[in-house]
């Protein structure tokens, strides 16, 4: 056993009234600021239901057309999105789409800054990444029991939760991308009395653009990995049939909602891939390396 | 601002580009380095005490304007970081930079990007192009930069594009064009921002022999048409015997010997200088006016204009004895024999 050295008893009891009083007195603080987050997840979702199906198949299928130029891509998308129809998931696919979209347009909102302030500065980076370790290391459940005492459960803890989980690799890949940019294209640029914002917008920017598009693609599917997590604190859709499955014991109703989640996420890890491919060979990095 | 300053100005402002004393340091300390190395120890000996590395050490160049000035160095020789202090891309521990009488270190942030974007062009040994660019846009980037509109920057481009040669290739991508058509863009890049001095780092290295040969005369050509003032970095000697109205020499980062490509052939200042000269095609380097018997002499049954080499005459030396020397205005200004010519190919070999 090792020694008792310290008594960790008032440590934690400081913690749990610290938060209890946070709760109490910042609860309604913290719900207000986070609405701007809520109304984007319910326009989105909104949005979504109110869309008829064949309208969403067809706006997919034209996105995967227009990402690979190839009839291989829309045809997956289109056999996707039928297979959540027929299976009687189209609803609830929308509010796990609806979800996953809010929180990438946040994690983009909020990473692609924060990845170039790191770009730029050495200390910058080294106070950021071991907040992103810890945010793609630390149980969700332990950050969702908070979150969810502060908010309530419902959206906004699952969105929240969602974000501090899918954000961190979009910003680790806009940092990378910005930094791996050719230096004798940064230097050139230099040469040429650009200043800094001008060097960000008009070279690293574009040249790390595949690596950042990238970044969105393991956000995407990290938002959709955390779905069945986030229906236990009543995000709705695909996670909770997944959910209702295991408790009923209903082996097929998780079965086809798990898939249901599988489809969801080929149709948007494929089409940001096809981008970025494409991305890639008009930059023309694609035959470079 | 006192006498001494003025005086320097005065020195300083004939020329395009004036270096004092630059040295330059790299390492986390290189105040100290540098006392030791003003002490009077060498590169090597800095480099095993401090873990200090000498880029520079106290070049003085004088680069008049409207010559090619070349810098020759063997990699390593600090070539390219001299370069770099000329638009301050690399920042020196010691020493004074002048270009067009204003001294380059003093300027703020700002000016230095304006005096970046107005005064001085660069052409790159990997060329620095913007890869999702097309070519005019890339050839437009200075302009663009400098804050030119679009119609003008890009009417500008297309001109430039057509003297380098790459007419038809306006919307082509760069990484769909050849190293020597890249680097073409790349010189049209630095010709439209229409700067007096040019400075071209190892600019023709990466292009195969008879691309590199083409663009020096392209070069050559362009200079005089338009008179700037480059300054040219290279480690062939061949090359900086062909288009340099000046060599440097550097070595270890420190100036062996500065003059004319023949003064450079004819007399090099130390072994180092002489190994390369031993490599080079000295036909090609000296001119026959450098070694021809100078006055009034008989006129010769045939004769060469001033800026022959030596090159040009051997071939007549099969019929002729002697061959006249002609200046520009087709008087003869001397003459050359066979013998002269063979000695002054010969004078320089390995005793």
């Amino acid at each position: 056993m090792f020694p008792q050295l310290i008594d960790t008893k008032p440590l934690r009891r400081a913690i749990d009234d610290g938060l209890n009083w946070v709760v109490r007195y910042w609860g309604d603080g913290f719900e207000a600021a986070a609405y701007p987050l809520l109304m984007l997840l319910k326009a989105i979702e909104d949005l979504l239901i109110a869309t008829p199906w064949w309208l969403i198949v067809a706006i997919l299928t034209g996105i995967a057309w227009l990402a690979s130029r190839s009839w291989k891509l829309p045809a997956i998308v289109l056999f996707s999105l039928l297979f959540l129809g027929v299976m009687e998931l189209w609803e609830d696919a929308m509010t796990t789409m609806a979800l996953m979209l809010a929180a990438t347009i946040t994690a983009i909102v909020v990473s692609i800054p924060v990845g170039v302030s790191m770009s730029r500065s050495a200390r910058v980076r080294q106070l950021i990444t071991p907040v992103l370790d810890l945010m793609q290391t630390l149980p969700s459940f332990v950050y969702l029991i908070p979150t969810v005492m502060i908010f309530g459960p419902g959206k906004i803890p699952a969105l929240i939760a969602t974000i501090v989980y899918a954000a961190p690799p979009l910003v680790r890949l806009t940092d990378l991308g910005l930094r791996s940019v050719d230096p004798a294209v940064m230097e050139a640029s230099r040469a040429f009395g650009t200043n800094p914002t001008q060097r960000l917008f008009g070279v690293q920017i574009p040249l790390a653009l595949p690596t950042i598009l990238a970044g969105i693609n393991q956000t995407t599917m990290m938002a959709l990995s955390m779905v069945v997590i986030a229906s236990m604190i009543g995000a709705g859709g695909l996670g909770y049939q997944v959910l209702q499955g295991i408790g009923r014991l209903e082996v097929s109703r998780g079965l086809f909602a798990g898939l249901g989640i599988v489809a969801l996420a080929i149709v948007f890890d494929r089409i940001t891939q096809s981008f970025g491919k494409q991305l890639q060979g008009r930059i023309g990095l694609a035959e470079a390396k | 601002m006192n006498a001494m300053t003025s005086m320097q100005t005065q020195t300083t402002t004939d020329l395009a580009i004036a270096m004092r004393g630059v040295t330059k340091i790299f390492g986390s300390d290189p105040q100290a380095a540098l006392a030791l190395l003003q002490s009077g120890k060498s590169k090597a000996e800095v480099q095993a005490q401090t873990d200090h590395v000498v880029g520079l050490d106290n070049v003085s160049l004088d680069i008049e304007r409207g010559q090619i000035f070349v810098v020759m160095g063997l990699s390593g020789s600090g070539k390219s970081t001299l370069i770099r202090h000329v638009n301050r891309l690399i920042e020196p521990t010691a020493g004074e930079i002048v270009v067009e009488g204003n001294s380059v270190l003093a300027l703020s942030l700002d000016e230095l990007r304006k005096y970046r974007r107005t005064k001085v062009a660069m052409v790159f040994q990997k060329f620095g192009l913007l890869p999702h660019r097309s070519v005019i846009d890339n050839v437009a980037y200075g302009l663009e930069v400098r804050g030119v509109g679009r119609e003008e920057r890009l009417e500008k481009a297309a001109k430039w594009i057509a003297t380098v040669g790459l007419s038809g290739y306006e919307n082509s991508r760069t990484r769909q064009l050849s190293g020597g058509q890249q680097q073409r863009v790349g010189l049209a890049r630095a010709l439209a921002m229409d700067t007096d001095i040019i400075l071209m780092d190892e600019a023709f290295s990466a292009l195969d022999p008879l691309i590199r040969s083409g663009m020096q005369d392209q070069l050559i050509e362009l200079q005089q048409s338009l008179n700037k003032t480059i300054l040219f970095i290279t480690h062939d000697f061949d090359e900086a015997l062909k288009i340099g109205n000046r060599i440097a020499v550097l070595k270890d980062g420190a100036v062996q010997q500065v003059g004319k490509p023949e003064e450079i052939v004819l007399k090099p200042a130390n072994a180092h200088i002489e190994e390369f000269v031993r490599e080079v095609n000295k036909a090609r380097a000296i001119y026959v006016r450098s070694i021809m018997e100078r006055g009034d002499v008989e006129p010769c049954e045939y004769s060469v204009p001033m800026n022959a080499r030596c090159e040009d005459v051997l071939p007549l030396f099969a019929e002729h004895e002697w061959v006249g020397v002609l200046n520009d205005e087709g008087h003869q200004i001397g003459r050359v024999t066979a013998k002269q010519v063979i000695m002054a190919l010969a004078r320089h070999s390995p005793a």
